[in-house]
């Protein structure tokens, strides 16, 4: 097959075509060459030098965090920080020497810092000092000439103007970490990120996205003009569910002792107050805490840092009785009117368990024993039941897990059984330690925001994940995102057995232990606890004889209207003076008593209103 | 099959070969700029450039060895491999800057969306070139190109990587023109295509209309896009007629250049060499693709003329775009420059291309 072997004259003459559009976009790009490096070459080349078009960053405003009236508890203000370019520096130890002067900083401390940020590329801005006071603004803004290299950047810094209240659940800030780095890349150095609390579980809308600036600076780094911009988008608004007032008077309440207050809202699980004392000032943080500050927080006895409402885990103590209450009724163990002696001690295997009224309370039933807090009535339903038996109703009430409050950093505290033991000590239980279990002592422990959210759960029979933030919001106040109540279980009770426990509950604060919670006009139903941290000795001491941090630790729940519960508080005064009844039971009246006053003037100032 | 007949070794295809080693040198010398620190000697960057240039060329001398007609007859296979290598791709393949492109592990993992950009030359060549002789390719004959096109296109902006696939589709709209797409068909098309867009455009989300002005206009983006073609063009403009010298660069040194040895090489170039430098580059493309052209015309067959208006194309283009972008002429879409950018896959399927058009010039004179 010798044919005529070649390429179609049609498909020549297109590639013709194609050859010829081919050198006239080459020479568009020469033309466009020509026009940057020839025409344009000397503008270009003056721009080069010491990089004259330079990129900033202008972040973005934090979101602020308001209480559910509105008033605010974290809000941004504008600090003055001040930069310094290295390489705009022309003599660079003079300007370092001469900017620590003027900032009250050693050389050597100034110097320090440009080292840390060694590596950095190259004409990016070093952060030398943030929050800076006035007299160091006015020194650095008159000195412009001998400081070539330093400014002054103006940025959003963090503000909590009611200081140490609710320090725990806001939480701080601080200075981006190169590890946080690495997880997002949206974070540079020197960046303000949640280190704690609300801050750092709500990072993601209260941070905002930064903007910048393209700008051409003039050989020693001042600002000529803007040449672009986009604009930084500020971070959302968290509405909480915090009521600020109420949360006033229950830290006054508490005053200067160690302990935690929760107060929640059983219909919807919103976090009214959140009390965890001794605090401290997250003003301290912004801007970097000190190290000697930082130090005395780590080291002081009673550990401002540690958030008790959340992380702090105890005995729960009588107030335990509760759950067993309703387990033992619900199981059939016993019924409203079995009655089991008390003599103000059980002997059971071979250890002699107290009461303790040393008397004892003869022989009362289920109503009588919470009332009166019978020690060998729980022991003897708390034997019978069994401790895994325990478990299962405890966890119902949320103890033993996070109760998944938006806050993150949560403990779950323990509520063991078997298997825990098994699992965790490598030991079998003993049937004697079950008898601990039932009055909330031996391997029992639990938060103050559980041991609330178990009382709410009895209140209404459903329990409520509890929640901080009500909503999201746009700056302009338009609700980005509602946070819907969630309702996580329905206690596995009848309603009758319900209804048993909250009667005896009320009659606990009417007449029994809690007598001093109660409140004149409003039904409350409570239960004290009081648990030991140390082993009981030969004989009882009083609080005043023992070691502060030997003394028991004092609780008591709460929740009114007892009809239709709106209410629900968990006080724990750690290593108190006195027991539940005398030191927790009191404090919970004057936080009940707040909320009922707050809310009659709040709907009476609704009805002037509307007047 | 790789059978060298004596008539090959009296036609080697010099001026091709030469043009494409003189770019790849170039190319190897500003990678050395784009990563040189004064306290390291040569890169990893040029090592492992140079080793798959040496592979390359490996590939070169097999891709000249094989008659393009003997392989036009696996086009089919080759190009469902690579799908298959694609798909595989998406979703095994490893990251990087947010997109998935490397298949493979370590210093082995390659880029199939490279070796793509041949691989459809060559399977659209091998079901066009019977119907390439007539003055104008009916309609139907576009249907099966429009698929074989259309699927690769996908898979590779699922990764995502638009610059490829622009690269794909300029390279592939080349080899139509020449095998006779009708241009007035394409005017009617755009004309009638576009009220649908403008209506399209007024029924997207707000983010979505932002995407697509950004993609059109990254300058509308200052903090990113935006500023780096702006620096791109400070230190393009700053190496004025004669440049700053090799390794003189100062855009370059303060890595204000972002991607300085893949997609923006070419400033780092034409701010050491200047104008001049610049334009004898343009030089060097421009031969190439002339000489291209060149090896079609005078091929053996339509299916060689195809073959290498398709390959020329594809190289054309993206030294086109990329110096376009780069200078900022053209919306930035991250498309590398051939033989210069960093990168072992596109290294790989330029030379396989090259040896391909060598092979194609080589067999002229063959029966």
């Amino acid at each position: 097959m010798f044919g005529k072997h070649e390429v179609s004259p049609a498909v020549r003459r297109r590639i013709s075509i194609a050859s010829a559009l081919a050198v006239v976009a080459l020479l568009l790009l020469g033309a466009r060459l020509w026009n940057l490096q020839v025409l344009r070459g000397e503008e270009l080349t003056t721009l080069s030098e010491n990089n004259r078009v330079r990129l900033r960053r202008l972040p973005a405003t934090r979101g602020r965090v308001v209480d559910r009236t509105g008033k605010v508890l974290i809000d941004s203000q504008a600090s003055f920080d001040a930069v310094l370019v290295p390489e705009d520096a022309k003599d660079l130890p003079t300007v370092v020497e001469t900017l620590a002067q003027y900032l009250g900083q050693s050389t050597a401390e100034t110097q320090a810092i440009l080292d840390r940020a060694a590596g950095r590329p190259a004409f990016q801005e070093v952060l030398v000092k943030r929050n800076l006071n006035f007299d160091e603004v006015a020194a650095i803004e008159t000195h412009q000439l001998e400081l070539p290299g330093v400014s002054l950047r103006v940025t959003p810094s963090r503000r909590y103007p009611n200081g140490p209240t609710l320090a725990h659940v806001l939480g701080y800030v601080g200075e981006v970490t190169p590890a946080e780095i690495e997880r997002d890349s949206r974070y540079r150095p020197g960046d303000v990120i949640g280190k704690s609390g609300l801050e750092k579980a709500w990072e993601a809308e209260l941070r905002g996205v930064d903007g910048g600036q393209q700008v051409e600076v003039d050989a020693f780094g001042r600002e000529l003009r803007v040449l672009d911009e986009a604009d930084a988008t500020p971070g959302q608004t968290l509405v909480l569910s915090i009521d600020l007032d109420l949360q006033l008077v229950a830290e006054q309440a508490l005053g200067d002792q160690a302990g935690s207050i929760v107060v929640l809202d059983p219909r919807n699980g919103d976090v009214l107050a959140m009390v965890s004392e001794p605090s401290f000032d997250p003003n301290a943080f912004t801007g970097g805490i000190k190290p000697e500050l930082w130090r005395e927080l780590v080291h002081h006895p009673r550990h401002p840092l540690n958030a008790r409402a959340t992380q702090g885990q105890y005995p729960p103590g009588s107030t335990f009785k509760i759950i067993m209450a309703a387990a033992a009724l619900e199981e059939g163990i016993i019924n409203p009117f079995t009655h089991i002696g008390c003599r103000g001690s059980l002997f059971y295997g071979n250890h002699t368990f107290r009461c303790w009224k040393k008397g004892g309370h003869g022989a009362p039933n289920v109503h009588e024993a919470l009332v009166g807090s019978c020690d060998v009535f729980f022991y003897q339903v708390g034997a019978r039941l069994g401790v895994d038996t325990i478990a299962k109703y405890a966890r119902a009430f949320g103890l033993g897990a996070p109760t998944g409050i938006d806050i993150g950093a949560e403990r779950g505290g323990t509520i063991p059984d078997t298997a825990w033991k098994q699992k965790v000590l490598k030991a079998p239980w003993y049937k004697g330690e079950t008898l601990s279990v039932a009055i909330g002592q031996g391997y029992v422990t639990a938060t103050p925001l559980q041991m609330a959210t178990a009382v709410a759960t009895i209140s209404t029979g459903v329990r409520q994940r509890p929640r901080l933030v009500q909503r999201v919001e746009a700056l302009d106040g338009s609700a980005v995102r509602e946070i819907a109540p969630q309702a996580v279980e329905r206690l596995p009770v009848r309603e009758t057995v319900l209804k048993q426990v909250q009667e005896a509950l009320v009659d606990t604060v009417g007449r029994g232990t809690g007598n001093k919670a109660r409140l004149p006009d409003i039904a409350v139903g409570g239960k004290t606890g009081t648990s030991q941290v140390v082993t009981i000795g030969a004989t009882r001491l009083k609080a005043s004889q023992m070691k502060w941090n030997q003394r028991d630790h004092a609780w008591f729940v709460a929740f009114a209207p007892a009809e239709a519960p709106t209410i629900a508080v968990a006080t724990l005064v750690e290593h108190a003076e006195g027991g539940g009844g005398a030191i927790a039971a009191p404090i919970t009246k004057q936080v009940l008593r707040a909320y009922f006053q707050l809310q009659a003037e709040r709907e009476g100032g609704v009805r002037v209103a509307q007047n | 099959m790789l059978r060298i007949d004596r008539r090959l070794l009296s036609h080697i295809e010099w001026p091709l070969f030469l043009l494409a080693v003189m770019v790849t040198a170039i190319g190897l010398c500003t990678i050395f700029s784009a990563t040189y620190r004064v306290d390291q000697g040569l890169s990893s960057h040029v090592v492992r450039q140079l080793t798959w240039a040496g592979l390359g060329l490996v590939l070169m001398l097999i891709a000249i060895g094989i008659d393009y007609r003997t392989l036009s007859r696996y086009a089919y296979p080759i190009y469902a491999a690579l799908i298959v290598a694609l798909i595989l791709t998406l979703f095994l393949g490893t990251k990087g800057g947010g997109a998935r492109r490397w298949l493979g592990y370590g210093p082995l993992a390659l880029q199939p969306s490279e070796f793509m950009k041949v691989g459809l030359v060559l399977v659209l060549a091998h079901v066009l070139h019977r119907w390439a002789g007539e003055p104008r390719l009916a309609l139907r004959r576009l249907i099966g190109p429009a698929i074989l096109i259309a699927i690769p296109a996908f898979l590779i902006l699922k990764q995502p990587d638009l610059g490829t696939v622009i690269a794909l589709a300029m390279g592939a709209f080349t080899l139509l023109m020449v095998a006779g797409l009708p241009v007035r068909l394409l005017v009617i098309a755009a004309l009638v295509l576009a009220p649908f867009g403008k209506i399209a455009f007024d029924h997207l989300k707000p983010y979505q209309k932002n995407r697509l002005i950004s993609f059109r206009n990254p300058e509308a983006d200052p903090l990113g896009t935006g500023y780096h073609v702006l620096q791109s063009q400070i230190a393009i403009g700053s190496g004025q007629v004669h440049g700053k010298g090799y390794l003189n660069g100062t855009q370059n040194k303060l890595s204000f250049l972002p991607e300085q040895h893949t997609d923006f090489i070419f400033s780092v170039y034409a701010e050491e060499w200047g104008f001049l430098g610049a334009t004898a580059l343009l030089l060097l493309y421009l031969g190439l693709v002339l000489r291209g052209a060149y090896i079609a015309s005078r091929a053996r067959d339509n299916l060689g003329a195809l073959l290498a208006a398709g390959l020329t194309g594809t190289i054309f283009w993206q030294a086109v775009i990329n110096i376009g972008m780069t200078s900022g002429a053209l919306p930035v879409v991250g498309i590398t420059l051939p033989f210069l950018s960093y990168g072992g896959s596109s290294m790989l399927a330029l030379l396989a291309s090259v040896g391909l058009l060598m092979n194609i010039s080589m067999r002229r004179y063959t029966f």
